[in-house]
């Protein structure tokens, strides 16, 4: 309570400074401009850049300075650094009142700032970016410190047990298995099976709008596949657990199988689902750009319509096609909550989709959810997990977003 | 409707605007016969009142200055209007003695009958072998490997294309250059053995060799199919048509012998388009 | 060698049965996918309707001076398996704060036991024959009755299942989604403008778009991770808190509203840019007066649909540490909280089958939001849609 109220305390002075600028600024270049002095600038934008002045460098003082702390965990009280900031303040306030001049471009001055502030934002999705990387890598490097990257990669065992006993000095860790193939495996066989069910049903509903329905059809359609993308995905999950998984289970038991309820197949379809939207309205923009020279060289020469579409159009849009599926491949890699709620949490290698398996968003998850020391090594796996899902969903979407500037370079086509 | 029997023998009193023979031959056979054709893109009237018979193994050039209805009339033989929605049609158009937009007519069986090459050319986005033997393998017209080889060859050799193409027949057909994808594209199209072959302005996107090796093309095809062009380009009319008929806003207003037609034309209208004086 | 028009037909039947196959295959997928969105939705309310009822027993309420000590003796000795723990449990309380009270007596609607409740609605219950006997009975007679259920929109989270509600993940969402808003909503608005009004076209100005286009095709649970180590751990934002949540939100929405607002911009046409430039406005004034209120309908649009998705995401929270148990309902952005999806995820996890209808309720509230939302936004792109 102690800072927020020193911060509360801070954000007043700093207000007050600031409207003393603006309106000591006003008033003096009224003054000048009264005088019969021509100005650069009018009174308000002298008054702004006061303002600017003022406040600009003592938040970035400050925001600097709380960074600095943190970064080099010095002890100096907070109350030091907002007292240093109100100095620059006042020293700004100074100099903003003081560059009030006939010659002074205060409009240009404020632009500059603005333009500033506009470039500064414009960085933060690339800090946003490094974050991820920085935040994943320095993690996952203490992993592998402890473990060795080439047995994460190619163990086929996950079994990271013991490793919080290690954190806690009991025990030396070494019963720990950290192999990810398993979770690999469950991944892909869930994503594997998603793209199975989106690929032809978002293909062919594409094929259909694009190239059937009537304008009324398409126009009703494009908005309910969409809405399968809006659900979000917890709510997926609960369908897939509450409502697939027992249907599969009775089906493979009307063939004699036996089907675990947190099967593969469950997880798989329902995520299938939720990515048709992704392919079919992607595919649907490629098959309508794909130009009408194409069909009606193939009518012309005697093609039915069917043969067109298959043998010309989806051949022609097939990198966008192609990129679509990718993006809806990259979305079921990373996707979490469907897996969460009703894949397994047992690694198992196996080629069953009706046994339980689990994947590598379900392993994150739960080696952060637990109690655990966040420097064991069943924590710090979750970021060594997160390294490589990072960079393959990565390759994915530049692989796609490659193809789908191809397509756009061959047809020409500049609304994709 | 006019009579059933198609008009054989042109010597006869022919409709207004129908060709006298060619001096030298009595007569040719009879291709495509069309009657009252009148066509409407929803409320406007494209084309009105329509006749003309197209003669088999002929060259016949349609002129007129543009949007004044040949392509549409031209898209009327192939039946490539029905992909327009707001298109209605009405009147005769006869092939073989069959009504063309009849009902039980196939317009897939009519399009495998009467191939198109349009004015921009465009080539599948496949081989330039696969281009050409696509068509002829779903229409059962090869059955063996050897076959298809054999024909993309006849049919590339046809198109005076095979000696650019023959060592790169597995390259993308958007390789070649705009002159060879119109060839392809012809090639394509005779691939398919048509009666017809139609053609909207095949040369106007090219430059000016490309075209003079089409427009010789066209003249060592019509010894095996009936070619119908649309051209902007008066000269190429003269050159290569053996009959030309001259649109007008949406009406023929001639039709006739080329050579007749480009020295004595019988209308005011022709003789201005001819000359130039407006188009 | 021509073929007749009859040859040819004649070929053509297999290909045109083909053909129409492909054509009713296609109508058949889509047709498939409305299946699945409909029968998702019959699923979801059939399991989820049942939840804004709730058992009720009607039955006298007897405030006697034993009761201020001990709330179960205020009920018949028969009711007290049936009637819920947690109303039993504030008689005393009650009857302290209200001492006139005592030696009174009334009717009242009294909160039945999730068993009694799942009863009624013909789910899987523990109860005894006796006791089902006991309910028919009253049934029978109006005294057990399912009437709307005040407590799961009134109240937060509980291990009983009768006393849990959706209302401190409802406000925990609001919490959430203001941090959201407030930071990437400004943020977004300027990268946008940087990049459509005042950018170069040069390197640095191409790294940040395909940066942009990678941060939306991100797995969100990455976000979760960045939140978790950059935010948490070394800025020391308080776990659990809907300002780490916001803020790791906040990231994941950026990229749909800088988007959005780009598509926004680029619609204004450059003759309003040219036509405020010749009027000797700066490069900032025309984007200020002239372009952002044209482009604003546009923004608010994009800006509601990415909060929509910021509000149906759930990954990200449950690494940042919003899954705790929230009975009350808190308004503090430092305090832990608990979101409308992380809500649903935690009661999907309960064993016991009052949460069943708990979850599916609470993904109603949680869609009908969200269908309101998009709702909103597609009028409001409707309304105000221009075309230039
Ligand atoms: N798809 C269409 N929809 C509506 N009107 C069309 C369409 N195609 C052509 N037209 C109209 O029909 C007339 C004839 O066009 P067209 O046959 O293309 O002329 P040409 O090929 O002789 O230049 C023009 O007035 C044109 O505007
Ligand atoms: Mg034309």
């Amino acid at each position: 309570m102690q800072t927020n109220q020193l911060l509360l305390l801070f954000c007043t002075v700093l207000l007050l400074l600031g409207l003393v600028a603006f309106f000591v600024g006003r008033a003096k270049a009224a003054r000048v401009r009264a005088s019969g002095t021509a100005m650069y600038a009018q009174p308000g934008q002298y008054a702004w850049f006061a303002v600017l002045s003022t406040a600009g460098p003592a938040v970035l003082v400050g925001a600097v300075g709380s960074l600095l702390l943190l970064l080099l965990g010095a002890n100096i009280p907070p109350m030091y650094l907002l007292a240093a900031s109100l100095v620059v303040a006042a020293a700004g306030l100074a100099v903003g009142v003081a560059q009030v001049k006939p010659h002074f471009h205060a409009r240009q001055a404020i632009e500059r700032v603005i333009r500033w502030v506009l470039t500064g934002a414009a960085m933060i999705s690339i800090f946003t970016t490094f974050g991820i990387l920085f935040s994943i890598i320095s993690e996952a490097l203490r992993f592998f410190q402890m473990h060795s990257f080439w047995d994460f990669i190619t163990g086929t065992t996950w079994n990271p047990g013991a490793s919080f006993l290690a954190a806690a000095g009991r025990g030396d860790g070494s019963s720990a298995e950290f192999g990810s193939v398993p979770l690999f495996a469950g991944t892909f066989m869930i994503t594997a099976i998603a793209l199975l069910v989106a690929v032809p049903i978002g293909l062919l509903s594409a094929i259909y709008m694009s190239e059937y329905a009537p304008q009324r059809v398409r126009t009703i359609a494009k908005p309910v596949l969409e809405v399968l993308a809006g659900i979000p995905t917890v709510v997926y999950g609960f369908f897939a657990a509450i409502t697939v998984a027992p249907i599969i289970v009775n089906i493979a038991g009307f063939f004699g199988l036996d089907a675990s309820y947190n099967n593969a197949v469950a997880p798989g379809i329902v995520m299938g689902i939720m990515i048709i939207p992704f392919i079919s309205s992607l595919s649907d923009d490629v098959i309508n750009s794909v130009p009408d020279s194409m069909r009606q060289g193939s009518l012309a020469l005697g093609m039915t319509k069917g043969e067109t579409i298959r043998d010309v159009v989806v051949p022609a849009a097939l990198p966008g096609i192609i990129s679509a599926a990718l993006l809806g491949m990259s979305r079921a890699l990373g996707e979490t909550m469907i897996v969460v709620m009703a894949a397994g949490m047992r690694p198992n290698l196996t080629a069953n989709p009706l046994e339980d398996m689990t994947t590598v968003t379900v392993r994150i998850v739960a080696s952060l959810t637990g109690d655990q020391e966040f420097e064991s090594a069943e924590t710090l796996s979750a970021f060594a997990l997160g390294l490589v899902l990072f960079v393959v969903t990565l390759t994915l979407n530049l692989v796609s977003v490659l193809m789908i500037r191809r397509f756009r370079e061959k047809y020409r086509v500049n609304n994709l | 409707m006019n009579s059933q029997a198609p008009v054989m023998n042109q010597q006869h009193a022919p409709d207004v605007g129908q060709p006298y023979t060619r001096n030298e031959q009595a007569c040719h056979d009879l291709s495509i016969r069309v009657r009252d054709l009148n066509l409407w893109y929803g409320k406007s009237q494209a084309l009105k009142g329509l006749n003309i018979d197209l003669f088999q193994k002929n060259v016949t050039a349609l002129i007129g200055p543009s949007g004044c209805g040949k392509s549409t009339f031209l898209r009327c033989l192939n039946r490539m209007n029905d992909l327009i929605p707001s298109v209605h049609i009405e009147g005769l158009v006869e092939m073989d003695g069959q009504d063309v937009n009849a009902g039980k007519m196939d317009e897939v069986a009519l399009r495998r009958r009467v191939g198109m090459v349009f004015q921009k050319p465009n080539p599948f986005p496949k081989s330039i072998y696969e281009n050409i033997a696509y068509a002829p393998r779903m229409h059962d017209l090869v059955s063996r490997k050897a076959d298809q080889d054999e024909l993309v060859e006849k049919a590339l050799r046809d198109a005076g294309l095979w000696n650019e193409v023959k060592d790169k027949l597995q390259e993308p057909g958007t390789s070649l250059s705009g002159g060879q994808q119109q060839r392809l594209c012809i090639a394509r199209a005779i691939a398919v053995q048509p009666d017809v072959i139609l053609m909207d302005e095949p040369t106007s996107a090219l430059d000016p060799i490309s075209t003079a090796t089409i427009e010789d093309l066209m003249d060592k095809l019509k010894e095996q199919f009936t070619i119908v062009t649309v051209t902007h380009n008066m000269q190429q009319a003269a050159r290569v048509a053996d009959y030309t008929a001259f649109f007008h806003l949406g009406e023929i207003i001639e039709y006739n012998d080329t050579k007749v037609m480009f020295s004595t034309p019988a209308q005011k209208k022709t003789e201005d388009y001819i000359s130039g004086r407006y188009g | 060698m021509s073929h007749s028009f009859d040859e040819i037909s004649q070929q053509l039947k297999r290909r045109h049965r083909k053909s129409a196959r492909l054509k009713w295959i296609s109508m058949g997928a889509l047709g498939l996918a409305g299946l699945f969105l409909v029968l998702f939705f019959a699923d979801m309310l059939s399991k989820g309707l049942p939840a804004f009822q709730q058992a009720y027993i009607n039955t006298e309420v007897r405030y006697t001076e034993e009761a201020s000590r001990d709330g179960r003796l205020a009920f018949e000795e028969e009711l007290l398996p049936l009637i819920s723990r947690t109303v039993v449990r504030v008689i005393p309380l009650q009857l302290r704060n209200n001492p006139e009270m005592i030696g009174t007596s009334e009717q009242r609607w009294m909160l039945a036991t999730s068993e009694v409740d799942q009863y009624l609605k013909g789910h899987r219950n523990r109860l005894s024959d006796e006791e089902k006997a006991e309910i028919d009975e009253r049934v029978a007679t109006g005294q057990v009755d399912l009437r709307f259920n005040k407590t799961f929109f009134g109240s937060g989270d509980s291990k009983i299942a009768e006393n849990a509600g959706i209302l401190s993940a409802v406000v925990g969402t609001i919490m959430t989604m203001i941090v959201t808003l407030l930071i990437s909503f400004p943020i977004g608005v300027m990268t946008a403008i940087y990049l459509e009004e005042f950018a170069p076209d040069n390197r640095f100005t191409q790294l940040i778009e395909i940066n942009i286009n990678n941060l939306a095709a991100i797995p969100s649970i990455l976000f979760g991770l960045l939140g978790l180590a950059i935010f948490i751990n070394f800025f020391g934002v308080p776990r659990s808190s809907p300002l780490a949540g916001g803020m790791t939100l906040a990231l994941m929405t950026l990229p749909v509203i800088i988007i959005a607002t780009r598509t926004a911009l680029r619609s204004v046409p450059d003759s309003i840019r040219h036509a405020a430039f010749g009027v000797g406005c700066s490069r900032w004034q025309v984007v200020r007066d002239h372009v952002l209120p044209l482009a604003m309908p546009g923004i608010m649009t994009g800006s509601i649909i990415g909060l929509a998705q910021a509000m149906g995401e759930t990954a990200p929270l449950i690494i940042v540490g919003m899954v705790a148990f929230i009975p009350d309902v808190s308004a503090s952005f430092t305090q832990a909280a608990t979101v409308m999806p992380a809500q649903i995820f935690t009661w999907s996890g309960e064993p016991e089958q009052a949460f069943v209808e708990k979850t599916a309720g609470g993904i109603l509230v949680l869609l009908s939001v969200l269908i309101s939302l998009n709702a909103f936004a597609v009028v409001l792109r409707k309304k105000f849609e221009r075309r230039w």
